[in-house]
């Protein structure tokens, strides 16, 4: 019944983003029912949109799973953006130097760039334990150290493809791309082409990362929710001064959930590489894969499994959002705009709740009757 | 008490009824108070009593009802209405600024001024001369921060009073106070009655009304029961009108069967948070099957020393031995792990997690442990289990495992952290302020859980400002100033004179060992 | 209360809005007057019938249609073809490297029948659509395949170099310090020849004037982040270098910025950027992509498409790449008519402007 009803209200404020979004197309000259159209058609009109959508779902999903589960020890994990970069790269070296079968070359070098991002975002979570240092700002600055330290690793010699701005490209074996080696052979292709349904929803870099999305979400919620490990990191996040009083080790959780936090954002960004860009490239600005995953983990209410119909909704709306430029000629700040109220709207009984717990608790103690 | 400004009505509330939904908070109450009296608002927590007084200062609209003030109706449906009415009103927790001065504080949203320029010392002057004319004396220019609660209070006080109240509702205005602290505002209220305020105090201490009420109004479960005369009833039969049953004041005790020294603190000292010596010294033995009381005033080190006895706080030097085995500066898991518990000072902040919950905060300190959880994952069935079994045996309301903790009224988050601590079965029990904030049917049953520890053979550290709790519960006192110990007596021997004098210093010379 | 009915007369008002237009989605939707789109709104007159079936796409980088530089060259070059050759043009912005190739789908479904990518950072993806898409025209703004160059694929190349030898002259024989600095975006072979065409244009001048000339050039990291621009100009202006040259897009712009504030003298890029610091722009080297992309339009419509091969604009034709014309404001006439021979003999091939380190080197030494 409660659930129920969380579930009508998220609708409802779909719905109404939605109108607001046609509102600001409108008050900009644009047909809006054209321009849901174009949208709609943009996301399910054919196979291949459904696969690219995706496709451009997974790394937010992932990096929204990373920030809500940081949330939900009571970490605000700015930090995302900056683990995906570590993770990118780190799993774009072990694909292009690690000589190592297929399926297990593409683990492998998911695992490194976890890896390498846990480790990453475990400098935060020892900044914050040890020093007390928020963990928002030293987040912040380690996202431009991990962009610049992208840049470096792009100046060696023994990375960067020589008469281009970007690294190697992953080998084969590294790529997780489904049915990738298929794909392009000669029986898949003969047999593609006959096929076009397959053809076409095949034709993108469809990757296991959404699998891996999925596992991950589960994953998290089954630790948050299921095991000691879960228990401790929310009882810290929750009350930490309780936690500790209960004989709960506050310090090395902060830095074991930073950890854990990071890593996911890692395989965001180890995926992205390994299923759809297979290299990394010079980076004047910082990509949004993180600031985009913290809008999907607002969305879905900080809940892992949430995040996955959040990340397609984000995903979907960017995508399909993306091609108003080519098709009914608006400027991409209106649909910025436009999307940008619909993911508010979406996201406002959620902000509205937290707010109004954060009240309630500070009423509760006040009126102990 | 001035008889002959009685006859006129102050205050009048006809037929107040409130709901919340389908919860009915005042079932059509009514109250009179007449003008210079001091009215008590007698209940148990969640009874209707704040929610009432809320409707009269604005706070809350009521469902249906009229409200007279001087025999005037009026419709009061903001605080601000209610201070044009003469209404102020003390909250429990107090609203002020803590690096404003104690002027800045009282005079906040009605200042004074000269054209745009604060004009300080004027209100300075009005402020000097409230206070001196009620008793209420404060250092106007000393800041929030660095006066004690008691003084606060006066602020608050002080506050109503500049706005012009004539009619004063004070929220369980001694539930932060110390006993001195406690005289004295009883003399203030006194002094504020006899010049012609009228004073509404809610409360559930029975002792206070006996001491400064003239009338008594007692609510149970949203309903009015009666209006007495303070002089006419006694503390048994207030108890028995709020709780509605036969309440025991008196705590049995089988007598005290004394066993091993179990806990050994020797010559602590241990540091507060500015880092000066709070604990300087301290040194305590407890024996297995006694309750030792430590009596004093809030700020003697008290806190410090549990957080250290516990592993919250780090320890300077000095140890502290259970069971034979040293645990001083050991991890709070440990020392748990070692047989000891400790109910907290703070409930909500240490004691429990508020958005777990009830079965959660059940196992906050055993979650590792089977049958809770096995390699790392959790049993949520045994855990269900385990918390419906303590529910049912401390009664727990409401009896649902699955209630997050933050929803439950103070005395069944208290009765929470004791089923858990108590279920511990602890060598050694430390309860710190364990009956702060609950009503008198919570608190019988606090107590009766101690001593059940005590003839179980276990033994209890009792840390407690309520004088009355520490006398009748101890087997022995030991009195802690300045960080120190500097009296311990048989339970027996006490009086409340007689701690008073020593938990305020004055038994430190010809006492000092 | 009154939030329901709120919240029902906005549901109201979306499905009646959605019965009158109806929902069925239409190959070409009803458009009121107040659309504005970025079609052709002239119409085409008879003889141009046949054209304005053609349609044609570009795909931004990050930077976006609005970076005040080559992707909004581009577009400005598709706009006057829709004016002057009544094509359909549309652009798709890309936010993330991983945009390339999804966007490159979608003008390829929209039906466009030549796909721009514009900037070398689109190579790949435009290369991989070009493969898959044999029916579709593509091309490619700073990037060659040389001889693996598809059939129904172009490149464009600018010879940067050349224009940025020139600016160099003038700023060798305009420095009264001695000290030039050079601002560029992300270090790659694009930008390289700027900075090498640049520097040695700066040599060149320096032995004609026979006194020493130093260049510092430094990397932005970035073709977006004018502040950035804006400080490393500033620091070099400071320390004594009197004119600066970027090559860098958007970060010029605080580059120009820095040259307003101190005073000093500009060489702008890509376009002529005189218009945005009149008195401090000193000249520019143009590297006009509209006229690239322009003309590779035009090549389509008449039927000639160069499917193949790259196209390489130097000075030589006709001013896809020059100095800007406003140079004469603050360039003595005897300096321009020095750097109309050096055009002239870069035409010729008398001078061979570097475009790397190695052949810099080589210039150099060949100076001495």
């Amino acid at each position: 019944m409660k659930k129920n009803n969380k579930f009508i209200v998220t609708l409802f404020s779909i719905f109404l983003g939605l109108v607001v979004g046609a509102i600001i197309l409108f008050i900009s000259g644009y047909n809006p029912i054209e321009a849901y159209q174009v949208m709609f058609m943009g996301i399910f009109g054919s196979p291949k949109y459904i696969s690219y959508t995706i496709v451009r779902s997974t790394p937010i999903i992932i990096t929204g799973i990373s920030v809500a589960f940081a949330f939900k020890t009571g970490l605000f994990n700015i930090g995302a953006e900056g683990q995906f970069i570590i993770g990118s790269i780190f799993a774009m070296i072990a694909g292009y130097l690690f000589k190592l079968p297929p399926v297990i070359h593409g683990l492998v070098a998911i695992l490194v760039g976890a890896l390498a991002a846990g480790i990453w975002a475990g400098i935060v979570g020892v900044l914050k334990s040890k020093f007390g240092i928020n963990e928002v700002i030293s987040s912040i600055m380690l996202n431009w150290i991990a962009l610049y330290m992208n840049n470096y690793f792009l100046t060696f010699p023994l990375l960067r493809r020589p008469n281009s701005d970007a690294s190697f490209k992953v080998l084969d074996t590294a790529k997780i791309n489904f049915l990738g080696q298929w794909k392009v052979s000669e029986a898949g292709k003969a047999f593609l082409k006959d096929n076009k349904f397959l053809r076409e929803l095949l034709n993108p870099p469809v990757n296991y990362g959404f699998l891996i999305a999925i596992l991950l979400a589960i994953l998290v919620w089954y630790i948050l929710k299921h095991t000691t490990l879960g228990y401790q990191l929310k009882a810290v996040g929750y009350n930490k001064d309780a936690a500790e009083y209960g004989g709960i080790n506050i310090k090395k959780n902060i830095v074991v959930s930073m950890m854990i936090a990071g890593a996911i954002s890692g395989i965001a960004g180890a995926t992205q590489v390994l299923g759809v860009e297979h290299q990394i490239g010079i980076l004047a600005a910082s990509q949004g894969y993180g600031f985009n995953g913290m809008a999907v983990s607002l969305i879905a209410g900080n809940n892992p499994l949430a995040t996955i119909p959040a990340g397609l909704l984000f995903g979907g709306l960017t995508y399909g959002g993306g091609k108003l430029n080519s098709l009914i000629g608006a400027p991409s700040e209106v649909i910025n705009i436009a999307i940008g109220s619909i993911v508010f709207f979406v996201a406002m009984p959620k902000l509205f709740e937290m707010f109004g717990k954060i009240f309630t608790r500070r009423k509760r103690g006040e009126n102990l009757d | 008490m001035t008889t002959e400004k009685m006859d006129i009505k102050a205050i009048e509330m006809k037929n107040i009824t409130k709901k919340f939904g389908d919860f009915t908070a005042n079932d059509n109450i009514d109250l009179t108070v007449h003008k210079g009296e001091i009215h008590a608002l007698l209940g148990e927590n969640g009874a209707g009593k704040s929610t009432l007084m809320n409707v009269l200062y604005g706070l809350y609209t009521p469902t249906s009802g009229d409200i007279y003030i001087n025999s005037k109706k009026v419709n009061i449906t903001n605080p601000n209405i209610a201070i044009k009415n003469g209404i102020g009103m003390v909250h429990q927790h107090f609203m002020l600024v803590d690096t404003f001065t104690v002027v800045e504080n009282i005079i906040l949203g009605m200042e004074t001024t000269n054209g745009a320029v604060l004009n300080i010392k004027e209100a300075t002057k009005r402020v000097e001369e409230i206070s001196k004319k009620y008793g209420l004396l404060v250092d106007c220019h000393a800041k929030i921060q660095d006066i004690s609660v008691g003084m606060q209070q006066r602020v608050e006080i002080l506050k109503a009073l500049y706005r012009g109240a004539d009619i004063l509702i004070l929220d369980e205005p001694t539930a932060v106070l110390t006993p001195q602290e406690i005289d004295e505002l009883i003399n203030i209220i006194h002094s504020l009655a006899d010049q012609g305020k009228t004073i509404i105090i809610i409360t559930h201490k029975l002792k206070e009304i006996k001491a400064v009420a003239d009338y008594c109004t007692i609510i149970r479960r949203g309903k009015k029961i009666d209006t007495v005369k303070v002089e006419d009833v006694n503390e048994e039969n207030l108890a028995e009108m709020m709780v509605g049953r036969e309440v025991s004041f008196v705590t049995d005790k089988k007598p005290i069967n004394r066993g091993k020294k179990i806990l050994n603190i020797n010559n602590v000292l241990i540091k507060d948070n500015r880092k000066l010596n709070a604990v300087n010294g301290l040194s305590l033995e407890l024996h297995s099957g006694e309750i030792l009381g430590i009596a004093g005033v809030d700020g003697n080190g008290q806190s410090e020393l549990i957080e250290g006895i516990t592993g919250l706080r780090h320890i300077e030097s000095g140890n502290v031995i259970l069971d034979g085995k040293d645990i001083t500066n050991k991890t709070p898991f440990e020392i748990i792990n070692s047989g000891l518990s400790n109910i907290p000072e703070d409930r909500q902040k240490r004691g429990l997690v508020l958005d777990f919950t009830i079965a959660e905060n059940m196992i906050l300190e055993n979650y590792h442990k089977e049958p809770f959880s096995k390699k790392g994952r959790l049993n949520h069935k045994s855990i269900e289990d385990f918390s419906k079994k303590l529910i049912e045996k401390f009664d727990v309301r409401p009896n649902n495992p699955s209630q997050k903790v933050g929803a439950l009224s103070g005395g069944n988050q208290q009765k929470v952290i004791i089923a858990r601590e108590v279920t511990n079965n602890p060598e050694v029990l430390i309860a710190a302020q364990p009956t702060r904030g609950l009503d008198v049917g919570a608190i019988e049953y606090v107590h009766r859980y101690l001593i059940e520890q005590r003839d179980n053979g276990k033994a209890v550290l009792l840390i407690s400002f309520e004088l009355d709790e520490v006398i009748n519960l101890s087997d022995r006192i030991a009195v802690i100033y300045e960080g120190q110990i500097v009296d311990i007596i048989d339970a027996k021997d006490a009086d409340e004179r007689k701690l008073g004098l020593l938990m305020a210093g004055g038994g430190v010379n010809n006492e000092k060992k | 209360m009154k939030r329901k009915l709120l919240a029902l007369s906005l549901v109201l008002a979306l499905v009646l809005s959605f019965a009158l237009t109806g929902c069925k989605p239409t190959e070409k939707a009803p458009t009121d007057d107040n659309n504005v789109t970025n079609e052709d709104t002239n119409t085409p007159d008879d003889n141009d019938a046949e054209a304005t079936d053609i349609k044609v796409g570009m795909v931004t980088d990050e930077g976006g249609v609005n970076d005040q530089s080559f992707n909004q060259s581009a577009w400005e070059g598709l706009e006057q073809a829709q004016q002057e050759l009544g094509v359909t043009a549309k652009y798709q912005e890309s936010h993330q490297e991983a945009d390339y190739a999804p966007n490159f789908e979608t003008l390829l479904d929209a039906g466009n029948d030549l796909i721009w990518g514009i900037g070398y950072k689109l190579a790949d993806a435009a290369l991989a659509a070009a493969e898959a898409n044999p029916d579709t025209k593509y091309g490619i703004i700073d990037s060659a395949y040389g001889d693996d160059t598809p059939e129904n694929m172009v490149g464009v190349l600018f010879k940067a170099e050349q224009p940025s030898f020139l600016v160099g002259y003038i700023a060798g024989r305009m420095t009264e310090t001695n000290k030039i600095g050079f601002v560029g975006g992300i270090e790659g072979e694009v930008i390289g020849s700027f900075d090498y065409g640049f520097q040695a244009g700066v040599q060149y001048a320096a032995k004609e004037l026979g006194k020493e000339i130093t260049v510092l050039s430094q990397y932005a990291d970035s073709f977006s982040d004018a502040a950035k621009g804006k400080s490393i100009a500033t620091n070099m202006y400071q320390q004594g270098m009197d004119v600066v040259f970027h090559a860098a897009g958007g970060v010029g712009d605080g580059v120009i910025e820095a040259a307003k504030e101190q005073n000093k003298w500009v060489i702008g890029v890509d376009r002529d950027q005189s218009d945005m610091a009149p008195d401090n722009v000193l000249t520019s080297a143009m590297k006009r992509v509209d006229i690239g992309v322009y003309n590779i339009v035009k090549a389509l419509k008449d039927g000639n498409f160069p499917g193949g091969t790259t196209v390489t604009y130097g000075l030589a034709d006709n001013g896809a790449v020059d100095i800007a014309p406003t140079s004469d404001k603050h360039v003595p006439a005897d300096i321009l008519t020095k750097v109309e021979e050096i055009k002239q003999d870069i035409i010729n091939g008398k001078i061979e402007v570097p475009v790397n380190q190695d052949t810099y080197d080589v210039f150099v030494e060949g100076l001495k």
